[in-house]
């Protein structure tokens, strides 16, 4: 059952990034991989809360493991950050990967424990 | 990119794709989790690896694309954004920073973060390098 709702949360996942893409992409113009960050970001949170929450079992596997593991990449996130480097934009990939773990980390620390305080 | 981009109509085949592809991406992920899970306070050596090996897969697959070996329109989409980055995760990572730190494994939390990086672009280079000398012509 869990591995159903992994798969399910995954197809979510994975077309939001998408959408999430596009609608930044239309909107704004960067260098840096706006919708990538956007969606790293977002998904550490979630994951975040979810975990201090202290969800567990089906919710963490759909909402978790499927839904934020497929909303975020690392792959594109690595790929976007090599090309950077190879077009010789250095200050650009530096400060994109510097954003994103930090703030990743930051809304993850900040979800988990925000969400516990509501939940004390 | 130097311009906002100008976006085609949604193509309910491509998000189909991407979704399935990310379904698929994410089962592979969860499955190699439960086969090989982290114990406290040790490195998540699971997500490491998920994340280098699709970082490498990323090299191979934006290569064979670049080099017109792969053109279905439905293979990027699929294969890319749909698998790869369904079974590559950013989440995880961070959450998992986070807990290793809470545990107080410092070292090893600081070690994971930059230790992921690395392999995650090395990966990509890698990658890229393999499928660019497969396709040398």
């Amino acid at each position: 059952m869990n591995t159903v709702l992994v798969v399910l949360g995954g197809m979510i996942g994975a077309p939001a990034r998408y959408l999430v893409d596009r609608a930044l992409a239309a909107r704004f113009s960067s260098r840096l991989p706006l919708g990538t960050l956007t969606v790293n970001i977002v998904g550490s949170a979630v994951l975040g809360a979810l975990i201090g929450a202290g969800a567990g079992g089906w919710l963490l596997s759909a909402a978790g493991a499927g839904f934020c593991g497929a909303l975020t990449t690392f792959s594109t996130f690595g790929y976007e950050t090599v090309r950077l480097l190879a077009d010789g934009a250095y200050g650009i990939a530096a400060g994109y990967v510097a954003i994103s773990v930090a703030a990743g980390l930051g809304v993850a620390y900040a979800a988990a424990s925000g969400i516990g305080r509501l939940a004390a | 990119m130097s311009a906002p981009a100008r976006v085609p109509p949604l193509d309910p085949a491509l998000l189909a794709a991407i979704s399935v592809g990310g379904g698929l991406g994410a089962l592979l992920r969860h499955s190699i989790g439960l086969w090989w899970p982290a114990g406290a306070g040790q490195l998540p050596w699971s997500t490491l690896v998920v994340n280098a090996t699709g970082c490498f897969a990323m090299g191979v697959l934006m290569t064979l694309l670049l080099r017109e070996r792969l053109t279905h329109r439905l293979a990027r989409p699929f294969l890319g954004v749909g698998f790869l980055g369904g079974y590559t995760t950013f989440s995880t990572y961070s959450v998992e920073i986070r807990t290793l730190l809470e545990s107080g494994a410092v070292l090893e939390a600081l070690g994971y973060l930059g230790g992921t990086l690395v392999a995650a672009l090395a990966g990509v280079v890698l990658g890229a390098g393999a499928a660019r000398r497969v396709t040398a012509r």
